[in-house]
């Protein structure tokens, strides 16, 4: 009779995947490079739930009654607010790390579904121009591209000053991405890496970036709405500080945004994420009396109508999304997944955007892997995928008796978690009480 | 000659006056008096127009210029012709950090010294600077020529790209991947031009020139120390 013996443990700590990454880095030497977001486990939209409406709170009749969805960004300063019938824009991704089919896909779906797109580092592309209603042009620290013209045929201007992903992070473009036309847009030679700094070149604080957007409104006749966009570091202090440089809009985005390539390091210990940046940064508004005179929008892991609407009763005025986008697109889809495997990688798992390869043909500049996306078809994906955002978003906006998703408050939700409930500052399911809440 | 008195006209419609006779092909040529340190001031020209600044400037004077030539009778604050496309632009007197940042074109010429962040980021444009240049200049530059007559500060040239930098003074320090180069025939042209056409008195055999070592062009973990 054999000796009983216990099962092999693997350790928490020494995880398979910890301890393969540590494998990688004994072997390269190197940090670990990828694209995406953080996908570390953090309090999401997820962990709050809508009450609905009940005797104390009426409905609106699902399928009959109007629940309206526009909304106007830039109303503050310029001379021509965008006008936008659904709250959910398409963020900024560059041409370069994007091919110029899939930001020609990215304008078609946009403007089919009545919003705005993002140009990204590395200049407007005329196939983002040509198929975006309402393109808003980043405004970004390499200024790779960046000229007087392209800012007047903007619709808006993004003065980038961090993204959720690695807030106080630059970029780099790996040389293979760079082709002869991304080279030729960036003024620097092909197959060179390609950084993008992490702070502007010319201002450092934000009495400088006052002086920065006087200028930018003085290039543009005062006409085009003034974004800043912020990754989710300080929320309160950087959407107070934004709001006092004159932003008309303030993107806020947290640790769920994504990246086109930075450190994996930097990705998931950097930045805090997207549900505790929003009640900070309406309040800081709300401080200064500027909440929906300013409009917030935010970004960073936003996937469903439910996810939306929840960030808009936090207070938010729109949201952005990037990731959720390309897989609309076509990102990470299975039916590439003899090619994800050939890459060491799976299906949803793919996030090697940097080098190029990537099957679905949309982080990609090579001729070949391009022409396997269709912009036109990718475009009606997408326009098809806001759809359901936007329906989702009114369908909770009724239940909740709202006859516009603006309306939707605080009030609606509550919180499934402790983390959730103090981040949001919505009462834990059940009680009356969060983390905080001033009487406790 | 159409003159504009900016202590009784609002910047926008400073700006606002140049950019339509810009826009139009004027030929006038416009003064504007009492800047006062103004910020933005003639931004975004889009034409080739003639603009005297009758005293010294705030930050972004003559940003993102297109083909006007703006003559600042004083010192300019920081960021002067910031991302100029094309057109001339020149200072009189000092000119504080990041002038000619980012530039893609055109030629900013500073009869003075230019502090820290001279040229950074440059993209095409040719600076000449008659003076010294402060700190980190040329940090990231792209393109473009940047011409000292004086000395330069530390970190000449950081991280470098494809520009040029002819300096005839002394250079406290070069940046990371920043190298001296060969003066070939090439060189000496381009600088006796810029020379020229910046009224420089001095002579392309004095200066030495400075470009990227290209050992930083694609990434390796080799070149950590660098940084």
């Amino acid at each position: 009779m054999s000796t009983p013996t216990t099962e092999p443990r693997q350790s928490w700590t020494f995880s398979k995947e910890t301890n393969s990454e540590i494998r990688r880095a004994a072997a390269t030497g190197i940090y670990d490079i990828r694209g995406g977001g953080a996908k570390r486990r953090v309090p999401h939209f997820d962990d709050l739930l809508f009450l609905g409406a009940s005797i104390s709170r009426y409905p609106l009749e699902g399928y009959r009654e109007k629940c309206d969805t526009s909304v106007t960004l830039g109303t503050r300063f310029a001379k021509k607010p965008i006008e936008l019938k659904i709250p959910i824009t398409i963020a900024g991704m560059s041409f370069g790390s994007l091919s110029g089919r899939a930001k020609e896909a990215l304008g078609r779906g946009a403007t089919m579904a009545g919003t705005s797109t993002t140009t990204g580092d590395g200049g407007m592309t005329e196939e983002e121009r040509g198929h975006s209603e309402k393109l808003v042009y980043q405004y970004l620290p390499s200024r790779y591209g960046m000229n007087p013209d392209d800012l007047r045929r903007a619709d808006a201007i993004e003065v980038v000053v961090g993204q959720g992903a690695k807030p106080g992070g630059g970029g780099m473009l790996l040389g293979q991405k760079i082709t002869e036309r991304v080279a030729g847009m960036r003024d620097l030679p092909q197959g060179i890496d390609q950084r993008s700094a992490c702070r502007h070149p010319d201002w450092t604080g934000p009495d400088d970036l006052e002086i920065k957007i006087l200028e930018l409104r003085e290039i543009t006749n005062w006409e085009k709405p003034i974004y800043i966009k912020v990754g989710g570091a300080r929320p309160y202090y950087d959407t107070a500080l934004a709001a006092k440089a004159g932003a008309d809009v303030i993107v806020l985005d947290g640790m769920q945004g994504g990246t086109a390539a930075t450190q994996d390091v930097f990705i998931e210990h950097v930045g805090q994420p997207t549900l505790a940046c929003i009640r900070p940064a309406v309040q800081a508004l709300q401080d200064l009396g500027l909440h929906r005179e300013v409009q917030l929008v935010v970004s960073g892991g936003i996937r469903t109508g439910a996810d939306v609407a929840k960030a808009l009763a936090l207070g938010a005025d729109a949201v952005s999304i990037g990731t959720a986008a390309l897989v609309a697109l076509g990102d990470n889809d299975p039916k590439w997944e003899e090619e994800y495997q050939k890459l060491g990688t799976t299906a949803g798992a793919y996030d090697d955007w940097h080098e190029g390869r990537d099957p679905a043909g949309i982080t990609t500049q090579d001729p070949e892997l391009m022409k396997r996306l269709d912009p036109e078809a990718a475009g009606r994906r997408l326009r098809n995928y806001l759809n359901v955002l936007t329906l989702e978003c009114q369908t909770l906006a009724r239940a909740c008796g709202k006859s516009h998703v603006h309306n939707l408050e605080p009030e609606d939700l509550c919180a499934l978690t402790m983390e959730a409930a103090a981040m949001a500052q919505v009462p834990l399911a059940g009680t009356n009480w969060w983390p905080g809440k001033p009487g406790f | 000659m159409p003159t504009i008195d900016m202590s009784k006209t609002e910047l926008r419609e400073v700006n606002a006056t140049l950019q339509s006779a810009a826009g139009t092909q004027a030929t006038e040529a416009y003064v504007l008096e009492n800047p006062r340190g103004s910020h933005a001031v003639a931004v975004g020209l889009n034409g080739p127009l003639d603009v005297t600044v009758k005293g010294s400037t705030g930050y972004y004077c003559a940003g993102m210029n297109k083909d006007a030539t703006i003559h600042v009778e004083g010192s300019a604050g920081p960021g002067v012709a910031e991302n100029m496309m094309s057109g001339t632009v020149v200072i009189d007197g000092d000119a504080s950090q990041y002038a000619g940042a980012t530039g893609h074109g055109g030629l900013l010429v500073i009869k003075g010294n230019a502090s820290s962040r001279c040229g950074i980021s440059m993209k095409g444009i040719d600076i000449v600077v008659h003076g010294s240049i402060g700190h980190m200049s040329a940090f990231m530059a792209q393109k473009g020529n940047l011409v000292v007559l004086g000395d330069a500060g530390d970190a000449l040239g950081d991280s470098l790209y494809e520009a040029r930098l002819f300096v005839r003074g002394s250079v406290k320090s070069l940046g990371a991947d920043c190298v001296e180069k060969e003066m070939r025939p090439e060189h000496l042209e381009i600088l006796a031009d810029l020379l020229a056409r910046a009224g420089a008195d001095a002579k392309p055999e004095e200066f030495k020139r400075y470009g990227s070592a290209r050992t930083l062009y694609n990434f390796n973990i080799d070149n950590a120390d660098a940084y």
